[in-house]
């Protein structure tokens, strides 16, 4: 049980060290000149940090190659906007609304294909973002005004105070990406994300061991639309005008190239790999014409260089210590298992 | 019945596009199952090539009418044959054992390169074929007028792609393309050069795509660098309706997504066009999830 603790602690401390170390790199930015287009850019890395981690519990978890997320978060931030803007909700009533709306779009878009085999279903999800897209576009019941958007949204205001600057948002981006990250973390390590781990790793072995696939990647993919709702409520306030233009499919390709770059489903890859990424494109607009050259560039170099992610596959480690003296034909002590042994599986 | 017609010859002519781009999609899909995402942008610079082989040999005027496409088709093609050929070498070969996703991430990031090359190199803005390459009369079938252009372009992609079929179907190295395909190990142990099979269908599908990109640009007129992304998008898609792998497949499934396309287009809505073709995707796919043509492959466990 000791090393199972250990092992929790060091992912868990380095999170907390992590998300310390941000809180004060923002206060010292804050205080720098043209320290505001730095924060701006890290608001912007936080945004795609939280999307990233939502897809990660379809696409690193469960195995479901979904490129469409972008459309999740699209619907969140119109559900937030329509409500702010047409029936004058504060911004913070609305999150509930965009998360179980976007969930339920997800569900029923996906009860239909979610029997489709990798690279259909990859084209069924760009083809779903799509169509949400162009349904954006064209005004879909008169409320998404168009190519335009939707302008003039209103800034989050929590407990009387309005969440203005990029200083302030910075702490309220930030700190939903710490608790989504704590949060997919016990997820991760819980029955459930074991659960979506054999279905990744081996779905026919999963299904005869008793895990009802189709409803575990249901449940993944509204899962992971849900928390992207979430973040679309904090993207609508942050850029105050949405338009379809912004969820393009381009976004869900730099998301889908955050998660593979992070490797193996690792929480810790994706914060690095949105860091990398998102970053990177963000710097590189000081290279004018330039800059998305280089970007494609450096996206092939990087996968080149790193194929198997930034992080390792994590290592799942079972405490089989309590199973012995369990079985009564002992089977614990033939296998030679004391306490503190450990059975060790690789993902 | 007239918009009908029209809309169909509509249809098929940017249906055989389709079908022309989607051909390089499957048949790498068939070999590598990658998806290479960059071959959109191939065409795009098929279409650039092309435009740019017109204006500098000064073509129009000096050579007949008949034989310019030709001449653009074959030098494009082999223009973006050696892209194509240098992309797998670069990209894609160093990640050949990878996770398969690696390498789609690098298709991606190849995508967005060869896009904005091009804007570099020509301009962000559309650039337009003359107008006036092919001449021609307008033919009347059943009674309606269909541009000559479309039957010529129509025409010209079906021979392209019978080639191809008989070239895959018929020759000695088409056979060694279709062993590749169904089994990498049992091919190389025939005595296969498995790697050379790979660099040339980087080399034959890239060459379709560029020609499809010339006669974009003739038959279309504006072309733009990052034309390919949706085009390319299109046509994988309408590689997945014929069942990806399968070679006749995306040349069904090119046909098909272009038809469905225009007549959408042309009695719902053009806004809404290529919405439905992605509809039309997914209705597809819930009833053939493996595609069209594709073959349903059992769990092997």
């Amino acid at each position: 049980m000791e090393a199972l603790k250990q092992t929790r602690h060091i992912g868990f401390w380095t999170g907390i060290v992590f998300f310390a170390l941000m809180a004060v790199l923002a206060i010292a930015l804050e205080s720098s000149s043209g320290g505001n287009t730095w924060l701006r850019t890290l608001n912007n890395i936080g945004i795609f940090t939280a999307l990233a981690l939502s897809l990660n519990i379809i696409l690193g978890q469960t195995g479901l190659f979904n490129m469409g997320h972008i459309a999740f978060f699209a619907l969140g931030a119109y559900v937030t906007a329509v409500l702010n803007s047409v029936l004058g909700w504060p911004i913070i009533y609305t999150l509930p609304f965009a998360a179980c709306i976007t969930a339920l779009f997800a569900f029923v878009v996906a009860l239909p294909v979610i029997h489709l085999r990798g690279d259909y279903l990859l084209v069924v999800t760009i083809g779903i973002s799509e169509i949400l897209r162009i349904a954006f576009v064209n005004d879909i019941f008169g409320l998404t005004q168009g190519p335009n958007g939707i302008t003039g949204i209103q800034r989050i205001e929590l407990f009387g105070y309005r969440f203005m600057s990029q200083f302030a948002q910075f702490y309220l981006i930030w700190g939903f990406v710490a608790i989504t990250a704590c949060l997919f973390y016990f997820l991760e390590h819980s029955r459930f994300g074991r659960a979506l781990n054999y279905i990744k790793y081996d779905e026919v072995a999963a299904s005869g061991n008793g895990v009802n696939i189709v409803r575990y990647k249901l449940i993944a993919f509204a899962l992971g639309a849900f928390w992207a709702g979430m973040v679309g409520t904090i993207y609508a306030p942050f850029i105050r005008t949405i338009s379809p233009g912004l969820f393009e499919f381009k976004e869900s390709v730099l998301l889908f190239a955050i998660v593979i770059l992070a490797g193996g489903g690792n929480i810790v890859g994706i914060v690095l790999a949105s860091f990398l990424l998102v970053g990177m494109r963000d710097v590189l607009t000081m290279f004018g014409d330039w800059s998305m050259l280089l970007f494609g560039l450096m996206m092939v170099v990087i996968m080149i260089i790193r194929p198997q992610g930034i992080m390792k596959p994590r290592r799942r480690q079972y405490n089989a210590g309590h199973l012995v003296g369990k079985f009564p034909s002992g089977i614990g002590k033939k296998a030679g298992l004391s306490a503190g042994n450990q059975a060790e599986v690789v993902e | 019945m007239d918009i009908f017609i029209t809309q169909l010859s509509n249809g098929l002519a940017i249906g055989s596009i389709y079908a022309l781009v989607a051909l390089g999609y499957t048949m790498v899909y068939g070999i590598l199952r990658l998806i290479n995402f960059a071959h959109g942008d191939l065409f795009t610079i098929g279409a650039y090539f092309g435009l740019t082989i017109l204006v500098s040999f000064a073509l129009q005027g000096n050579v007949s009418p008949l034989i310019i496409p030709w001449i653009l088709i074959i030098m494009a093609a082999i223009g973006v044959a050696i892209i194509g050929f240098l992309l797998e070498r670069v990209a894609y070969r160093p990640l050949r054992n990878a996770n398969r996703l690696a390498a789609v991430v690098s298709a991606f990031g190849a995508s967005i390169f060869f896009a904005n090359a091009l804007k570099l190199i020509y301009s962000p803005n559309r650039q337009s074929y003359p107008a006036d390459i092919i001449n021609l009369p307008n033919i009347p079938i059943f009674g309606v007028d269909i541009q000559s252009k479309r039957l010529i372009m129509f025409g010209t992609a079906v021979l392209l792609m019978a080639l191809l079929y008989w070239y895959i179907n018929h020759t000695r190295t088409g056979t060694a393309i279709r062993a590749v395909a169904i089994d990498q190990g049992a091919a190389k142990l025939m005595g296969i050069n498995v790697n050379k099979i790979i660099s040339l269908v980087f080399i034959i599908g890239p060459a379709l795509g560029g020609a499809a990109g010339v006669l974009m640009g003739l038959f279309y007129g504006q072309i733009h660098p990052e034309m390919g992304f949706s085009f390319g998008l299109k046509a994988f898609v309408a590689a997945i309706i014929g069942g990806i792998g399968n070679i006749p497949g995306a040349m069904l499934g090119g046909l098909l997504l272009g038809v469905v396309e225009a007549i959408a287009g042309g009695y719902v809505s053009g806004s809404w066009k290529d919405a439905i073709a992605f509809g039309a995707l997914i209705v597809i796919l819930i009833f053939r999830p493996t595609g069209i043509l594709g073959e349903r492959v059992a769990d092997k466990i």
